[in-house]
């Protein structure tokens, strides 16, 4: 087992983090009746807001709330300017990577990242091949995904280029932590996070073809209410102040597109599709896919509309790429990374699999095409069968797999039912990329394994999540 | 504004509406069937509430009598029904939902608070006291929807698309407790007023709350012809049809304004608010009742198809 895990509130020796120090006075000093209040206040906030999240397999709770934490996770300004530096950096060089991988292919020919990766990766679009999307800009909304180990260390464990959710928590939890505890907002300077809907607007404004006029028509494309993401698209479009579209409320006409309005059609200029590349037309994806616009890829093709984030750059953020983004920070950029990677072992090289094999019950693997905490084995807390299986599905397509070392990661003071308690924390900032810069909102969605012991934060495994503050100064 | 949007609310509205008419149909019904059999009458009351919501059809396909537990397990609760209370709160929450943007905080409490409460009863069995207790819950969420909306909601095109729906509903529900009672307004059958025909006659008008407001307009004891007058041909009278399509055209006229065009939607409208108030209830008689309605109604269910065109699709 790894050693204890670092917390940011309490130090082995007892002693309290500077950044804590007023909040752990205010634990101590608050009545227990007070936080049940408080939490049972939340629970219902939320559930009157409508926030929900439906859960993949889980027929009884089709809408459920996301556990929320009333404790808030502290950064300090330092620690904040090292992530947001180190998240500008790692964000360029996923466009700049993308961007060659659809283009000259110079980091295939450097040797840096080998073919198959990405020639055989399911994500890879060849459509996109020698084509260039509007300001040759990809990844125009990143989520990325980071743990803490120490008090001086951030590793990535995740780059999400496809479309990262989670941003409506971020928000909602401010607004709540404002409302229910306003006392302990007037003892710190927290950076706001209320901006991000007027920087998401500016960015995809920015991001519009040269063509669109100076006003350009934005909307949000969702797959609909039954996507458990779906409170999520209605909060930010109405937040924008843009359309809320499905597929069937668009159409494509002589290589342009329109939304059907009560006034007749109006044409679209930027699309922030939260529908995956395979859904978006049928005419050039999945022909079943009622989801999507027959004809957009033509109208994206001529430079009409843009897509954000843009078709294919699923092609950056899987695991197995994962292990090579320092290489890929160094090869474009010609700077050592500012946040570390985990240190990843690639089961398609034999050498990394053998060693594996022989330590997986140290280990985490995961599927490299995985995503929201399925198909992953947590070495340290699994059964022999688990261990077993997996062991099965390595030797059957090692190249299907990494594996980590099981990390400590840091925990955060949280509510629960016997009380205020350490529990592992994540946290995923939130990167835009527009064509006039990079805006990062200080903080991001804190997710918080409820269960002891745990370091699943995932809210599809049961995790919940934290208001995070970034103390300005 | 999107057509799916406008769509929704319009629907989310009517099924609201919508749930709010049948609460009534089954108090008045209640009430009806509750009296000594000798002024039950000869007609089945339970089968004229299933009649009134239109839905006798299909009832009779699963039911082979229409009593009180059989209909209120079919107008209240039954899945299989998509106008059953049930399904139209679930409906209307589902439009909700897709359309929460749209609607203020409080409209979209009342329907999500709703639909949560009922989840919690749905299954239940409700009788007497229970079952009233419900019915006034129904008509009290309706009546904090249509408030919400009318307190809350900016006065635009949102606005008009989910009056529109409610409006083309009420019409609809008056005009069908009209068709399914028209005998009992005839003269022939209705000149001296038994007590049986007063207790009809009373019901029709608990139907759409109208009893108070009837002796306030006519200061007289119940007539059918002034109950008919009062229903169809009252400007205010809120649920006549006459009022409904008052406020049809207002708000038709709106949105012809806003969007600087208008279309069939608002001819009909508007033919149909002049043929109203021009009509008078001694010629509805001498020319037939029953016809009157008929035509009213498939002209109300043309004018959902023409705004349907114009605008929902």
């Amino acid at each position: 087992m790894p050693s204890p895990a670092f917390d940011e509130m309490t130090l082995q020796d007892g002693s309290i983090r500077q950044a804590y120090g007023e909040l752990a006075d205010w634990i101590a000093a608050a009545p227990p009746d007070l936080l049940d209040y408080r939490v049972r206040e939340a629970e219902l906030l939320f559930r009157r807001i409508g926030i929900t999240f439906a859960v993949y397999g889980d027929q009884q709770a089709q809408e459920r709330l996301i556990p929320f934490d009333i404790i808030p996770r502290i950064l300090t300004a330092a620690e904040w300017k090292l992530l947001s530096e180190g998240l500008e950096q790692r964000v360029k060089a996923l466009n700049l990577y993308i961007a060659d991988v659809y283009g000259k292919r110079e980091i295939l020919k450097a040797g840096i990242v080998p073919h198959e990766l990405v020639f055989q990766n399911a994500a890879f679009r060849p459509e996109m091949a020698g084509k260039s999307p509007p300001h040759d800009l990809w990844v125009h909304i990143a989520g990325i995904d980071i743990v803490r180990v120490d008090a001086d260390t951030f590793y990535v464990l995740e780059d999400n280029a496809r479309t990262p959710s989670g941003v409506s928590y971020m928000l909602e939890n401010r607004e709540v932590m404002i409302r229910l505890f306003p006392e302990l907002f007037s003892r710190h300077r927290v950076a706001p996070v209320e901006k991000y809907p007027d920087e998401l607007l500016a960015t995809l404004r920015s991001l519009a073809p040269r063509s669109a006029p100076s006003d350009p028509a934005v909307v949000l494309l969702t797959p609909g209410v039954y996507n458990s993401a779906y409170y999520e698209h209605s909060f930010l479009a109405d937040k924008l102040g843009i359309e809320l579209v499905e597929g069937r409320d668009l159409f494509v006409r002589d290589e342009v597109v329109y939304m059907r309005t009560t006034e007749g059609p109006k044409r679209v200029d930027v699309i922030y599709r939260r529908v995956d590349d395979e859904w978006l037309d049928p005419l050039v994806f999945r022909p079943d896919s009622a989801l999507g616009v027959p004809g957009l890829m033509s109208a994206y093709h001529a430079g009409n509309v843009t897509l954000t984030n843009a078709i294919g750059t699923g092609v950056a953020d899987d695991k197995a790429i994962y292990s090579y983004m320092p290489d890929i920070i160094r090869f474009y950029l010609g700077a050592e990374p500012l946040l570390k990677n985990v240190p990843t072992y690639r089961c398609r090289e034999p050498e990394a699999l053998a060693y594996v094999l022989d330590h997986i019950e140290e280990l985490v693997v995961k599927e490299v095409h995985g995503s929201g905490g399925y198909g992953m084995l947590v070495g340290p807390h699994a059964t022999k069968e688990q261990v077993e299986l997996f062991r099965a599905k390595l030797r059957a397509s090692p190249g299907g797999f990494i594996a980590q070392p099981t990390l400590a990661l840091s925990t955060c003071p949280t509510y629960v039912d016997s009380g205020v308690s350490p529990r592992h924390v994540d946290l995923r900032p939130f990167v835009l990329t527009g064509s006039d810069g990079v805006r990062i909102v200080p903080g991001g969605l804190t997710r918080v394994a409820m269960k002891e012991g745990s370091l699943v934060v995932n809210s599809s495994q049961g995790g919940g999540t934290k208001d995070t503050w970034v103390l300005d100064g | 504004m999107l057509s799916r949007t406008a769509d929704n609310l319009f629907w989310l509205s009517r099924y609201v509406e919508r749930a709010e008419a049948l609460a009534r149909i089954l108090e008045a019904t209640q009430r009806l069937a509750s009296l000594p059999a000798a002024y039950g009458g000869k007609t089945n009351e339970w089968e004229s509430a299933v009649q009134t919501a239109g839905v006798a059809e299909a009832f009779f396909d699963k039911h082979e009598e229409a009593n009180h537990e059989t209909v209120v397990a079919y107008l209240a609760f039954d899945r299989d029904n998509p106008s059953s209370i049930l399904n139209c709160f679930e409906t209307a929450r589902h439009n909700a939902r897709s359309v929460r943007t749209a609607l203020t905080m409080e409209m979209w409490d009342a329907i999500n608070g709703a639909w949560i409460e009922l989840r919690r009863t749905a299954d239940r069995k409700l009788e007497g006291e229970e079952l009233t207790r419900f019915l006034s819950w129904v008509k009290e969420i309706s009546l904090r929807f249509d408030g919400s909306a009318s307190r809350t909601m900016l006065r635009n095109d949102i606005y008009d698309f989910s009056r529109l729906g409610m409006l083309l509903e009420r019409a609809d529900n008056t005009a069908r407790i009209l068709d399914v009672k028209y005998h009992l307004l005839l003269p022939e059958e209705g000149g001296v007023g038994g007590g049986l025909d007063y207790y009809q006659w009373s019901a029709i008008l608990r139907a759409v709350s109208a009893m108070t407001s009837y002796h306030w307009v006519y200061r007289e004891s119940l007539k059918p012809w002034l109950i008919a007058d009062l229903l169809i041909l009252n400007d205010q009278m809120p649920r006549s049809l006459a009022a409904c399509y008052g406020e049809l055209v207002r708000h038709l006229d709106a949105l012809a304004r806003s969007y600087g065009r208008q279309g069939q939607a608002q001819r009909m409208a508007r033919a149909s608010r002049v043929r109203l108030e021009n009509a008078d209830i001694r010629e509805i008689f001498q020319t037939g009742l029953h016809e009157f309605i008929t035509g009213f109604l498939s002209d109300n269910n043309r004018l959902g198809l023409a705004i349907h065109e114009q605008y929902l699709a």
